[in-house]
């Protein structure tokens, strides 16, 4: 399972999400996934299940092969764990 | 260690600002006055918003501002701004702005630790709000000394 974070420069919030989503992995007790951040021209060429992002980038995340996973506000882990949990489900990696 | 990268001299309280550009380029103008950025970076900031949309308001109030490395950043370094009067940056859900972070990276990797801990910061609301309705740049200094 591999995890893809994207921001318009790959530098500032897709590295914060990345730091989020592994502790919400490990405060869940969810392990075996791989979470990587980029920028979202390099995004295209990389390969993963899932692909997060904010908002307005999101939208251009569609396409890429993966699940989209769209992000409110940055700092909300709750909105963050709700959607992780949902996406995982839905790919059959947790019950 | 983040008080190093963002440091007094990088803190600026209670601006008064009309629009978002000029917001950002008041954010942008604190590192370039401490020579860790040049001219340029505040137009690559502003050009990112007009090509991807209001995605830096990370959250609500609150945007991080930044672009590339090649866009003109000298060294690491963070600066905060806050605006005496919220500013309306385009976002559906996180408007108005209050706190403009503005962050300078000279390459992908190096400041990576300081952004962690400013990400900590950001995560504890009471540290965030006491940032956001600071009125001395003395206040802010020990926040962020906490989680140096």
């Amino acid at each position: 399972m591999k995890i893809l974070v994207c921001c318009g420069s790959g530098l500032g919030s897709s590295f914060m999400i990345e730091m989020n989503i592994k502790n919400v992995l490990k405060s869940l007790g969810i392990n075996g996934v791989t979470v990587e951040h980029s920028d979202l021209s390099s995004a295209k060429g990389i390969k993963a299940d899932v692909y997060v992002g904010t908002r307005d980038i999101a939208v251009r995340l569609e396409g890429l092969g993966g699940e989209v996973v769209s992000l409110n506000n940055m700092i909300d882990k709750k909105e963050l764990e709700d959607k992780l949990v949902e996406v995982l489900k839905k790919l059959n990696y947790i019950k | 260690m983040l008080i190093d990268i963002l440091r007094k001299e990088l803190i600026k309280l209670n601006v008064k600002c009309n629009d978002w550009k000029e917001a950002i380029e008041e954010g942008a103008y604190l590192l370039e006055k401490e020579g860790i950025v040049n001219k340029n970076y505040k137009d690559a900031i502003i050009n990112n918003f007009y090509e991807l949309g209001p995605y830096m308001v990370i959250a609500p109030g609150i945007v991080l501002s930044h672009a590339r490395p090649e866009a003109g950043v000298n060294n690491n370094g963070i600066s905060i701004l806050t605006l005496e009067d919220p500013i309306e940056f385009g976002s559906e859900l996180n408007d108005p702005v209050k706190l403009i972070i503005t962050l300078a990276a000279k390459d992908n990797t190096s400041h990576l630790s300081a952004l962690s801990k400013l990400m900590e910061i950001l995560m504890n609301s009471d540290d965030l709000n006491s940032i956001i309705n600071a009125k001395t740049v003395q206040e802010v200094v020990k926040i962020i000394e906490k989680y140096s």
